[in-house]
């Protein structure tokens, strides 16, 4: 806690004075909700937290959030909040994306920001649709689907984002879901403590073009499709009827009634093999989905790196005064 | 040694080789050393867009023209006095360009069977005595030479063989009177650690100076003396280097980090590799996975409060594009550096064109102004980088900065300026409310029409920005039509009151005239050239050259109206022609050369006498 903040900030400080524009019942007013509830259990100045977004419904994101924002364009705010955070690497930093803005034409900014693991908190709203252009496919929408750009299903592969975010080497990968209240706020304030950049995938409702998308996770009697990951404890699910068992590589499930929980594979967040194992068990119809930290280590970051390097440099050459660089070199006097 | 000396006002001479045989280097050192010896120069670097064509190609062959003389110059020149061609394929290509009764100096020993097929030579021009009718013709075995002066070091003969451009560069050295010692020193420099480097390229030099004084073919050395020059301390200096320099000294005099945005692009990626290496100062440099990474990360730091640059040439202009409108949106301080090259697409990546004028001004969606200015000499990039900070931060707007590839690698002399001098550059951040109780992101300074620059950490000023059309002062989201029809208006203006900043136009020559010659960018040199060349003849003819592009100096269209004739020489096919023919209703002609290359004086004057009549 900082010395200025005498008061506590309440959820009501971060709320602007914008009013909401989603569409009644989408899932990202949820999310937005969590957001302002988290922010002030964070202990963070309000004025030191800067949510950058791209173009979609979940860019919108940052006129509802009472901090400095920034609603930039399609694709580029983990570039933009790149240079926000090099600028002020004192800053706590947010890009709310959604599957469209952030792996299609944005895929090549978001794969470099976490490759570079520069400290942003990456919020990525998946809804397997393009909600505000209308009900397109979008790069994580499943085969087969019909949409009004794929009257005959579409025949594109969708990405798996958690795979492609360890593939790009991200320190911090998490899955959540928007109707698990407690369990966002959960992946949220880990994201905010990770130091370094931290991916968190929020499976998210759009009722309008995709509806119950994720319905199979999130009916209250659905648990069983889900497995909510906790480090260093045994991977069972489906109120621990079922557990996981690794054969070489392969998960499969098994009964606990006839298995020892000795016998259950245990989740080791800093474990970038299993990681990606996980990772592959993403809309697998044999496996529960994998829900939770997936993946959590410690690297140095590029921001801090950078102001590393910057110090390092001044303490050996001394702080460098242009006029001495302009006289640098041969020079010559006409008198 | 009882050679005569002939003393010149000035000099054009040729280095040109195969990629490998160092030419860019070779010149550079003359280059230096004529510095040093205080004439005025200026110099023209050519090389392919291959790293390395193949050996003895045509394409492959690499070029350094420099200009130096007694008098104050502009260009490069036109036609060298002195070709030097270290293979057949040079010598293929840059022949036609020598003045008739120049001298041609070859590397004989590169003048095999191989290297004329390559260069599609059926006989040797080195032996065939066609050349002799129109030249004075030098050959030399210079293979033979260097490895000759080398023979007891213990360098292998690849390296030796390596060694042959400073023997050409001796043999220049000999023939214009320049001293040797500022090389070797450079040389002690540049390969400390690896003596027999330094000893064979020593050696290679010595020899070339020695065997140019003893032999008879030269009869004559040459004198070029001092320049007299404005009094100063003077350095030479390549433009994208003074415009690294000039974003610097922005920086420290306004007190801002300095953030750089980048991706690698010839021409400009010697602007990134600079500013790299100054972190001793603070600067912050981001090589971005793309051009749209290197603008929009630069945007981001410039709304968390750096002096933010992205740098890039033509084809990164196109990428950026969008995020440009953004910070014309965001009404944030960006500059953004184009050193242009040809175009269109990939085009000609090594060689100059200032075709991005019409890209600069109009090359985004939407009524997207913004100020461009355009840098004039090597030296100048460093005052406009400087300038095109000022007026960003000033005026809360992005600025783009056109330079151009001839500019970039081109050098002069340069009055080094002192950084007290500089015009001052003070930032003010915004740290309070502004609108009774509230802070309005949008409410705007009334002279400049800029908006308050209130940077994140700033406690009780938080508020949002985005692309999306803003309400007048509030700056929220708005889609109602007034407001539209009235940001876009108040976006307009706010560019146009940059003119309050603009100096008055200087009129090189008289305020009236039979024809005024009007240039923007690196035509600049050609263009003062040719006006001089012109007045001497007693032609009533002046020179107005635009600093500003966006907006234009107010002064302008009364300027223009009192020329008969007015002619517009550009590097495209008369992009500011057409914005001067319709933003002042003036019937200016265009002389529009698009080869990749300076337009020389000579052909200036040329198309200058042919409108006189």
């Amino acid at each position: 806690m900082s010395e200025s903040q005498t008061t506590q900030l309440t959820k009501k400080d971060f709320v602007s004075d914008q009013a909401v524009r989603w569409c009644p019942g989408c899932g990202d007013y949820a999310i937005l909700a969590q957001a302002q509830k988290q922010m002030p259990t964070f202990g963070r100045k309000r004025e030191d937290i800067v949510f950058v977004s791209g173009i979609g419904c979940s860019s919108r994101f940052p006129y509802y959030m009472n901090t400095y924002g920034f609603h930039s364009i399609h694709g580029r705010a983990p570039a933009v909040a790149t240079g926000v955070k090099i600028a002020n690497p004192d800053l706590s930093v947010w890009v709310v994306t959604g599957d469209g803005d952030g792996l299609s034409i944005g895929g090549n900014h978001f794969m470099h920001a976490l490759r570079r693991n520069m400290d942003l908190n990456i919020l990525m709203f998946n809804n397997r649709i393009y909600g505000l252009t209308k009900g397109q496919y979008s790069p994580t929408s499943e085969v087969g689907k019909v949409t009004k750009a794929t009257p005959y299903g579409s025949i594109d592969n969708p990405l798996n984002p958690p795979s492609l975010a360890l593939g790009a080497q991200a320190t911090f990968v998490a899955r959540t879901i928007d109707r698990w209240q407690k369990h966002l706020a959960e992946m949220m304030e880990r994201s905010y403590n990770h130091d370094g950049g931290s991916f968190v995938e929020i499976y998210q409702n759009c009722n309008i073009f995709n509806d119950n998308a994720f319905e199979e996770y999130t009916g209250s009697e659905k648990l069983d499709n889900v497995i909510e990951l906790k480090n260093g404890q045994p991977m069972l699910f489906a109120k621990e009827t079922k557990g996981l068992k690794l054969e070489g590589a392969k998960a499969k499930v098994v009964d606990m009634e006839k298995h020892s929980v000795d016998e259950i594979l245990v989740h080791d967040e800093t474990d970038l093999e299993l990681a990606h194992i996980i990772a592959n068990w993403t809309s697998n119809p044999d496996l529960p989905e994998p829900i939770g930290v997936i993946y959590s280590i410690d690297k140095p970051t590029y921001n801090q790196d950078m102001v590393d390097q910057i110090s390092l440099a001044k303490e050996k050459k001394g702080v460098g005064k242009v006029q001495d660089l302009l006289n640098a070199g041969d020079t010559w006097k006409v008198d | 040694m009882g050679k005569n000396f002939k003393t010149i006002d000035e000099a054009v001479i040729r280095f040109a080789g195969d990629s490998g045989d160092g030419m860019q280097l070779t010149g550079g050192r003359f280059t230096e050393t004529t510095a040093i010896v205080g004439n005025d120069l200026s110099t023209l670097p050519d090389f392919p867009a291959e790293i390395r064509a193949p050996a003895g190609s045509l394409a492959g062959v690499s070029a350094f023209q420099l200009k130096f003389s007694s008098r104050d110059i502009h260009t490069p020149g036109d036609k060298p006095d002195v070709l030097v061609a270290m293979n057949p394929a040079a010598l293929k290509v840059h022949q036609k360009e020598v003045i008739p009764g120049g001298t041609i100096i070859m590397n004989t020993d590169a003048f095999v069977k191989k290297n004329l097929n390559f260069a599609g030579y059926e006989s040797n021009p080195a032996e065939d005595g066609s050349l002799d009718d129109y030249f004075t013709v030098i050959p030399i075995e210079m293979n033979k030479m260097v490895k000759a002066a080398c023979e007891d070091l213990d360098l292998n003969g690849k390296l030796v063989l390596r060694t042959k451009n400073f023997f050409a560069l001796g043999v220049l050295f000999y023939m214009y009177d320049r001293p040797l010692d500022a090389t070797e020193e450079w040389l002690k420099k540049k390969f400390a650690g690896k003596d027999a480097i330094i000893e064979a390229n020593t050696r290679a030099m010595h020899a070339g100076y020695n065997y140019a004084d003893t032999t008879e073919i030269f009869t004559t050395r040459f004198k070029v003396e001092k320049a007299s020059l404005p009094p100063g301390t003077y350095r030479n200096i390549n433009g994208n280097y003074a415009t690294s320099l000039g974003l610097l000294a922005a920086a420290e005099k306004s007190g801002l980090d300095l953030f750089l945005g980048s991706y690698p692009i010839t021409p400009a990626s010697d602007i990134l590799h600079t500013l790299s290496a100054w972190k001793h100062f603070g600067v912050k440099t981001f090589q971005a996975e793309d051009e749209i990474a290197g603008v929009t990360s630069a945007i981001g730091a410039a709304y968390s409060g750096n002096l933010a640059i992205t740098t890039t040439s033509g084809p990164g202009i196109a990428l950026k594009g969008e995020a440009i409108g953004l910070a014309i949106m965001t009404e944030l301080p960006l500059v953004v550096i184009n050193v242009q090259r040809g175009g269109p697409s990939t085009g000609l990546p090594t060689k100059t064109e200032q075709s991005d004028l019409n890209q600069a001004l109009y090359g985004r969606n939407g009524e997207a102004p913004m100020p461009v200015i355009a840098a004039a000499t090597p030296g100048d990039c460093f005052f406009a980088a400087y300038e095109a900070c000022r007026i960003a931060v000033k005026h809360m707007t992005p600025v783009m900065l056109l330079t151009d590839g001839y500019l970039a690698n081109g050098s002069e002399p340069w009055n080094i300026p002192k950084v007290e001098e500089l015009e001052s550059f003070d930032v003010k951040f915004a740290d309070g409310f502004n609108a009774d109780g509230d802070f309005f992101p949008y409410l705007r300074d009334k002279e400049t029409l800029a908006r308050p620059w209130a940077i994140p950490g700033t406690p009780g000023l938080e508020h949002r920005v985005g692309g999306i059309e803003t309400a007048e002062n509030t700056g929220h989201v708005s889609y109602d039509p007034e407001n539209h029809h009235n940001m876009v208006v108040i976006r307009q203006e706010k560019v146009e009151r940059v003119q309050n900043d603009i100096a008055k136009t200087k009129i090189y020559g008289d305020d009236s005239g039979d024809l005024l010659l009007l240039s923007w960018g690196g035509t600049y040199g050609a263009c003062r050239s040719a006006v001089e060349t012109l007045q001497e003849d007693g032609k009533k003819v002046s020179h107005v050259h635009l600093r500003w592009i966006s907006p234009l100096p107010k002064d302008l269209g009364e300027i223009l109206i009192h020329f008969k004739d007015i002619l517009v020489p550009e590097i495209n096919l008369g992009q500011l022609l057409r914005l001067i023919r319709s933003e002042y209703l003036v019937d200016a002609k265009g002389l529009n050369l698009v080869r990749g290359r300076p337009i020389g004086a000579a052909t200036i004057v040329e198309a200058v006498n042919k409108t006189l009549g």
